[in-house]
């Protein structure tokens, strides 16, 4: 930096040999100028790291501990640990997250690329599409869970409906998520719808970055639409698809509200997935140590799966 | 084949009829429940689906306000959802500011400990948050969602990937023009940074608007409870008031359709410029 700062003016120059007070003046003013960086961050990170930082710090601590909120904590070792291989609840909830992330996360990718590459072309009333498509993102989603729940309704809802009248016997209408095999695949449903107009505005803003001329150049070769979208289109997109891949797979394994308002994490424990038992052993049990235990895992699962992409990503 | 004198290709219908069925899809559950908030609560199921009620029950619109305190939850939300929003933005931009074009030890670790946490899932902390909450007695209050809520590493983020890509040479030349930091900030980096500054409206807002798992935690008493905790507490009560259930989901759904709405043409630019597509 070469411009000069106030500081420097102010420097007392009458008191001291020239040189020496260039030096003091420029230390001056390398402090003054963190002091003055420091005081842009310091609103935001005093927050982060009384309400974010210290939690996360202190939830790694609880995974070991034994607590219920209101007596003395004791150390509990490695016991909060080993009860998740006896807790059937835990592994049932373990394996559907795992379920509705390996459906999921490829399923909404594809509905939002897809999407993204109809409404990237010059069509007409476009811009309408595009914030209908988002819409359901950004819609409340209890208002939205409970429309879901009617409409799936099993005995009256206009989809079984509609499936009657198309000649599906009452017998073997699915039972949505009222039904233990067909709830997990109503949560699915409704998450893509929810969020798949998000990745789509993420994948449109990644098609807006492709040079042109990479499709002209492709035009000449004598590629078709198919060749294009294979050959340029997608290998372009990589670090989108990437994030998206990342951001899809983290928000899977954290899924929670969607569950709690349209199954309840029912019937039995089809649908109960990890967050929902963290939640149910801290808020209805009050066993804050294993609570966080399970947490402690849905951390290094979600770590681990992104460290994963990362490596794969650096040797594509 | 020709429409209005103009060829048109199999591949264009085929585009448009994908794109106007998934549309459809789309919103058609918000239409369905349109539909229903007007109708008495035995037509809601019926079979074929009247779309749009020959009787209309503007009564619904009416009820809902008087059968639980709507009025106070929508008061309730608004007024998270603005404090978190306005905090959100402005300590977020001025973080940012410093990341992105100020020099100072530790930036880069500093820098680090935000990155790290984004991807650490809330539920992983909510509970030692919300202990740490009761500690500093701030459990139902609306102090601890706002707390909770303000200052995200995501917002500081967003915020700095815009400033990147703000030309340094813009933030030189008025420090010789005399300007302190503070005023580049203000005068400078945050009238220019608008797409970047809408994105994270748009997201703060929904997210506080919308929130659920956080009112349910921290706030138990019903004055305090937020218009989605609100709704659900309606909908557990009257299960069967199906009309006014969609009345009462229809005027929870007003407040983002607007921002929403107004602040969607920044939307892809936003997206694009700040680098969160990766």
């Amino acid at each position: 930096m070469s411009i000069t700062s106030p500081a420097m003016s102010d420097s007392p120059a009458g008191f001291a040999p020239k040189k020496k007070v260039r030096v003091v003046s420029k230390r001056r003013r390398r402090v003054e100028n963190a002091l003055i960086a420091y005081s842009f961050i310091a609103p935001n990170f005093l927050g982060f790291a009384v309400f974010t930082l210290g939690p996360i710090l202190f939830a790694f601590a609880l995974a070991f501990m034994h607590w219920d909120g209101s007596n003395p904590i004791t150390f509990a070792g490695l016991d909060n640990f080993w009860r998740l291989f006896e807790d059937k609840a835990f592994i049932d909830a373990l394996w559907n997250t795992i379920v509705f992330t390996v459906v999921s996360v490829p399923a909404t990718l594809a509905c939002a690329l897809g999407l993204a590459v109809l409404l990237n072309q010059k069509i007409f009333g476009r811009d309408f599409f595009r914030t209908a498509m988002f819409f359901p993102y950004v819609a409340s989603l209890v208002a939205v869970a409970v429309v879901w729940n009617m409409i799936f309704n099993p005995e009256m809802g206009p989809v079984n409906m509609i499936l009657y009248t198309l000649g599906i016997a009452p017998e073997n209408l699915p039972g949505w998520a009222a039904d233990r095999h067909w709830a997990m695949v109503t949560v699915i449903l409704f998450g893509i719808w929810k969020s798949m107009g998000y990745y789509m505005v993420i994948y449109l803003a990644g098609l807006q970055g492709i040079n042109s001329e990479l499709y002209e150049a492709a035009g000449l070769d004598g590629a078709n639409a198919w060749q294009k979208f294979r050959h340029v289109t997608l290998p372009q997109l990589a670090p989108t698809t990437f994030f998206v891949t990342v951001m899809l797979t983290i928000q899977s394994f954290k899924v929670f509200d969607q569950v709690y308002m349209i199954t309840q994490g029912g019937p039995g424990t089809s649908t109960l997935v990890l967050v929902y038992h963290i939640y149910n052993e801290a808020f209805i049990s009050w066993d804050l140590g294993y609570s966080s235990m399970i947490a402690l895992v849905l951390f290094f699962l979600v770590l681990a799966v992104t460290v994963v992409q990362f490596r794969r990503q650096r040797e594509d | 084949m020709r429409i209005a004198g103009k060829k048109i290709s199999a591949g264009t219908i085929a585009v448009y009829l994908t794109v106007i069925v998934v549309t459809i899809i789309m919103l058609l559950p918000f239409a369905w429940m349109l539909s229903a908030s007007l109708k008495l609560s035995r037509d809601v199921f019926a079979f074929p689906i009247e779309w749009i009620p020959s009787q209309p029950r503007w009564e619904n619109y009416l009820d809902i306000w008087t059968k639980i305190p709507l009025a106070l939850f929508i008061y309730n939300t608004s007024k998270l959802t603005i404090i978190v929003t306005v905090l959100q933005l402005l300590t977020s931009s001025f973080a940012a500011y410093a990341f992105a074009k100020l020099h100072f030890p530790y930036k880069n670790t500093l820098f680090l400990g935000y990155i790290a946490t984004i991807a650490m899932p809330w539920q992983v902390y909510m509970v030692p948050q919300f202990l740490l909450m009761r500690e500093f007695g701030l459990n139902n209050t609306h102090l601890a969602l706002i707390c909770l809520q303000a200052f995200t590493a995501f917002g500081v983020f967003l915020m700095r990937q815009f400033y990147m890509s703000i030309p340094t040479e813009l933030c030189e030349a008025a420090r010789i023009d005399g300007m302190n930091e503070y005023q580049i900030w203000a005068k400078i980096m945050l009238p220019l940074s608008k797409p970047a500054l809408s994105t994270l409206t748009i997201f703060t807002f929904v997210t506080t608007w919308n929130d659920f798992l956080g009112p349910m935690i921290y706030l138990t008493r019903t004055e305090l409870k937020t218009i989605q905790i609100g709704l659900r507490m309606f909908i557990s009560q009257y299960s069967a008031e199906y009309g006014l259930i969609m009345a009462a989901s229809v005027v929870a759904l007003i407040p983002v359709l607007i921002v929403f709405l107004a602040l969607q043409r920044f939307f892809v630019e936003g997206v694009a410029s700040s680098g969160i597509k990766g």
